[in-house]
């Protein structure tokens, strides 16, 4: 019996721009029916990777397959792909109206009474040119196309920029309710983690083109945990732990140590009189973008000292 | 809605067990679905059926194939006895290390605990 691909399988991925090196080695697969999240700083290769992913780009090295197919320049992969990309632009004289009626053909699946209710919940404006909207105005649009596409891998680029916590919601609210209905696979890259950590399946984090962490939802808890307490105690308890952050001010420290800790070692710092805490994946993303170098001594990262 | 102490199916799992303990859900009662919770609570819905699944294995719900979720019979005294148990274990240890660490002796919290029993 052969296995069956999974939805999205990208193997040793590398990309380079000139001398910058935006993606490294870059190795995750996501399953059918997940929504994974692809989170990082800006600048960590997202939307790289998404372009590739996506067929809009090909690999420097390494190879993407989509469904056992290869998606850069397949028309087979097209069908089944949606990505509405951050610049995307429409013809000049385009209203709402001529989207809809277009998206059909680049979307098999396609549902047109889904897009026409997804338009008017977010008050898409019908007789504005939609070189006029505005930031979140072409947000919600993107967003209109990529649920009502039906895309059995669809693929967001931060589809939240400009758009207000009202419509945030509606579409986690959509997106889960037609998640329920027609399964289909979510690629999705935000910076807004805390708001959308528990609609994921699976997060895959890059810091500076490579891979830092590949976790489904329910092993996320365990990944890191935060250690708190007067800087002597702390730094004395971390010193052969694996701290992925150290944060000083004047006496306070805390360290963030991944693998996380076990309860023995939690017991002992407790003892020590320290506290420890589960770290959130917003706070552990924020680790990576300001990563401990024992030499540097934290000095990068102390503040308020010289009071 | 959910913190970062303890694992979100674990929080779903809690949340159904509170409203049953409470009474709020009876024994019989149907439980919301997956994907109901997963939309409500807006979360994923392999995250709320893992939360579930807990509370199935456990025994606390059970299937009816085709309808969905229902408290199952004897689960309210079965979570009773269970919380009854942790209760013991870990609260009553914690509260006895905290006295002691406020140097509270046994005589005192004796007659303040049976001074609250009493109200």
């Amino acid at each position: 019996m052969t296995a069956q691909p999974a939805a999205i399988e990208v193997k040793n991925l590398g990309r380079s721009f000139g001398t910058t090196r935006a993606l490294h080695d870059v190795t995750f697969t996501v399953p059918h029916g997940a929504i994974c999240g692809l989170l990082g700083s800006n600048g960590a290769g997202k939307t790289t990777a998404m372009a590739i992913i996506t067929g809009q780009d090909r690999p420097g090295s390494g190879e993407v397959v989509i469904e056992g197919m290869t998606p850069f320049e397949s028309d087979a992969v097209s069908e089944i792909i949606s990505f509405v990309r951050d610049n995307q632009r429409y013809p000049d004289d385009f209203r709402l109206h001529h989207i809809l009626r277009v998206a059909p053909l680049f979307h098999r699946d396609w549902d047109s009474q889904f897009a026409e209710r997804l338009a008017a919940l977010f008050g898409l404006p019908k007789r504005t040119l939609v070189k006029k909207y505005s930031r979140g105005q072409l947000s919600a649009l993107a967003i209109v196309i990529g649920l009502a596409s039906r895309a059995p891998i669809t693929v967001f680029d931060e589809p939240y920029l400009g758009l207000d916590i009202v419509a945030r919601e509606r579409f986690y609210e959509e997106l889960l309710a037609d998640q329920a209905a027609h399964p289909r696979t979510f690629l999705i890259s935000t910076h807004l983690v805390e708001e959308m950590e528990q609609i994921f399946d699976q997060v895959v984090v890059l810091n500076n083109g490579k891979v830092v962490l590949d976790a489904s939802a329910e092993d996320l808890h365990g990944q890191a945990t935060e250690v708190t307490g007067k800087y002597a105690e702390l730094t004395e308890f971390i010193a052969q732990l694996p701290v992925l952050r150290l944060r000083k001010v004047g006496s306070l420290a805390s360290a963030i140590i991944r693998p996380g800790l076990t309860s023995a070692q939690m017991e002992e710092a407790r003892q020590r009189g320290l506290s420890t805490a589960p770290v959130a994946l917003h706070d552990l993303i924020a680790a990576f973008g300001n990563t401990y170098s024992p030499d540097a001594d934290s000095e990068a990262d102390s503040r308020g000292s010289q009071e | 809605m959910f913190d970062e102490s303890r694992p979100i199916f674990q929080q779903v799992a809690d949340k159904i067990c509170d409203d049953i303990m409470s009474g709020a859900t009876a024994e019989g009662d149907q439980v919301p679905s997956t994907n109901e919770f997963a939309l409500f609570y807006r979360i994923n819905p392999a995250t709320a059926g893992k939360g579930l699944n807990l509370l199935v294995d456990r025994g606390i719900l059970f299937k009816k194939r085709g309808i969905g979720m229902f408290v199952a019979a004897g689960a309210r005294e079965k979570l009773r006895a269970e919380r009854e148990n942790a209760f013991i274990n870990t609260q009553i240890a914690g509260f006895v290390s905290g006295a002691k660490e406020l140097g509270i002796d046994l005589e005192t919290i004796q007659r303040l605990i049976a001074q609250e029993y009493r109200r």
